[in-house]
C-alpha cells in the first residue's frame, strides 16, 4: 500500500509500504494491505512503517489518518 | 542647460540607485523560491485536509458546535496580512484600502461603536493601525521574523478561543493570494464562524464511503475542525508572503528599468552639453583668429 505522511511544512515520507502502525488517540493500532477505510486522530506517539528495504520511525506530534484503497494518508500536526 | 557638472552627478547617482534596485530584485527572487515551494508544500496538506473534511461533513452538526454558530454581527475582527518591509510596490496598500472599504461598506454600524478590531500581522499593517489609532491585537504582527506553523497556530488559537468566548462575533481576513510572480490577488475571506461546505460534490456519482471512524466522527470533526481552521491561516499567511515576494521582485525590475530609461536621457543631456560646450570653444577660437587677421 502507499503511505504519505504530510506535515504543513513538507512532505515527511512518500512511498510504498507494507505495514504501518499509528498511535491512536484510544490506543495504537497497524495499516496492512487492504484494510477497511478508515479514518482516525492521532495522539502524540511514533509513527512506524515498514517498506521492503527497511524499518523506520517518525514520532509526531498529533494528528489524523485516513486509509482508503490501499492508499494511508497521514496529515501530522508535526514532526519531532 | 544645467552644466556639465550637474548632469554627470545625477548620472552617478542613478546608476548607483539602479544597482540598489537591481541588488533587490535579485534579493527577492531568491527569497520568492523559498516562499513559493513552502506554499506549494502546504497547498496538498490543505487539500487533503479539506478532502477530509467533505468526507466527514455528512456528519454535520446542525450549527450547534462553536464553531460554525452564527451570532448577530456585533463585534468584529479583521486579519490585515501585510509584509514587514516596504518597495513592494502597491502591495501594502491595497491591503489598507481593502480592509478600509470591507469596513465602510460592511461594517460601518459596527465601527462607529468600536466594536471592529483589527489583527495586524506584519510590520507595516501594525504601523498603519497604531497610526491611525485602531483598536488592534498587536502582539502577533511580527511572526514573519521566523516564519513557522506553529506561530501560526498560536494566532489561531487566540483568535478561536476569543471568538468562542463570544469577544468575536465574526472573524475575517484579508490578505494576498499568490497566483503566479507577477499578480497577486486580493482576498477577503470569512475565517469564523465557519462556512457550511457547498455542497457540489454529491452529484458526481460517488458514494459515500462506508468509514470506520475511530473515535467517532463527531470527535473526529471537532477535532479535525480547528486544525483545518490554522492550516486556513497559515496558508493565508504563507501565500501573502509569496505574493510580497513576487510583488517586490516586480516593483524592483521596474524601478530598474525605469532609471535605465532616465540613465538614457541623462547621457543625451551629458553629450549635448559636451558637445556644446565643445562648439562654443571652437566658435570662439576661430572668433578670435579672424580678429587678430584683420588686425
Amino acid at each position: 500500500m502507499y503511505l504519505e505522511i504530510i506535515t504543513p511544512d513538507k512532505k515527511v515520507f512518500e512511498g510504498e509500504v507494507t505495514s504501518a502502525t499509528f498511535p491512536g488517540i484510544d490506543g495504537g493500532f497497524q495499516v496492512l494491505n487492504d484494510h477497511a477505510p478508515l479514518i482516525s486522530l492521532l495522539k502524540e506517539g511514533t509513527v512506524e512503517y515498514k517498506s521492503k528495504e527497511a524499518n523506520s520511525k517518525i514520532a509526531i506530534t498529533g494528528g489524523v489518518v485516513e486509509v482508503l484503497k490501499n492508499k494511508v494518508v497521514l496529515l501530522a500536526d508535526g514532526v519531532a | 542647460m544645467p552644466s556639465l557638472k550637474e548632469v554627470k552627478s545625477r548620472i552617478t547617482s542613478v546608476i548607483s540607485t539602479q544597482q540598489i534596485t537591481k541588488a533587490m530584485k535579485m534579493v527577492a527572487a531568491a527569497k520568492l523560491r523559498k516562499s513559493q515551494d513552502r506554499i506549494m508544500q502546504m497547498r496538498p496538506f490543505a487539500k487533503k485536509m479539506n478532502a477530509l473534511l467533505q468526507n466527514l461533513s455528512s456528519a454535520e452538526t446542525d450549527g450547534q458546535a462553536w464553531y460554525s454558530h452564527v451570532r448577530e454581527e456585533k463585534k468584529i475582527l479583521i486579519i490585515a496580512i501585510t509584509s514587514d518591509r516596504g518597495l513592494c510596490g502597491a502591495f501594502n496598500s491595497s491591503i489598507f484600502k481593502a480592509t478600509q472599504r470591507l469596513v465602510e461598506e460592511k461594517y460601518a454600524e459596527q465601527a462607529k461603536l468600536g466594536n471592529v478590531t483589527y489583527l495586524p500581522l506584519g510590520k507595516k499593517a501594525f504601523e498603519y493601525f497604531e497610526k491611525r489609532k485602531a483598536k488592534s491585537i498587536d502582539q502577533y504582527w511580527q511572526l514573519f521574523h521566523n516564519l513557522s506553523f506553529e506561530e501560526v497556530a498560536e494566532i489561531g488559537e487566540h483568535v478561536m478561543s476569543a471568538f468562542q468566548k463570544g469577544e468575536f462575533d465574526k472573524v475575517e481576513i484579508v490578505y494576498n493570494e499568490f497566483k503566479n510572480v507577477a499578480t497577486q490577488i486580493l482576498r477577503t475571506e470569512q475565517f469564523l464562524p465557519i462556512l457550511p461546505p457547498t455542497e457540489n460534490h454529491s452529484a458526481d456519482g460517488q458514494t459515500q464511503i462506508d468509514y470506520i471512524y475511530q473515535p467517532n466522527q463527531q470527535e473526529i470533526l471537532s477535532g479535525l475542525i480547528p486544525k483545518s481552521l490554522k492550516v486556513q491561516l497559515y496558508k493565508a499567511v504563507l501565500d501573502s508572503n509569496a505574493a510580497e515576494n513576487g510583488a517586490r521582485m516586480t516593483a524592483m525590475d521596474k524601478a530598474t528599468d525605469n532609471a535605465g530609461e532616465l540613465l538614457k536621457e541623462l547621457k543625451l543631456t551629458y553629450n549635448r552639453t559636451r558637445q556644446a560646450a565643445i562648439t562654443k570653444e571652437i566658435l570662439e577660437i576661430v572668433a578670435g583668429a579672424e580678429a587678430l587677421k584683420s588686425a
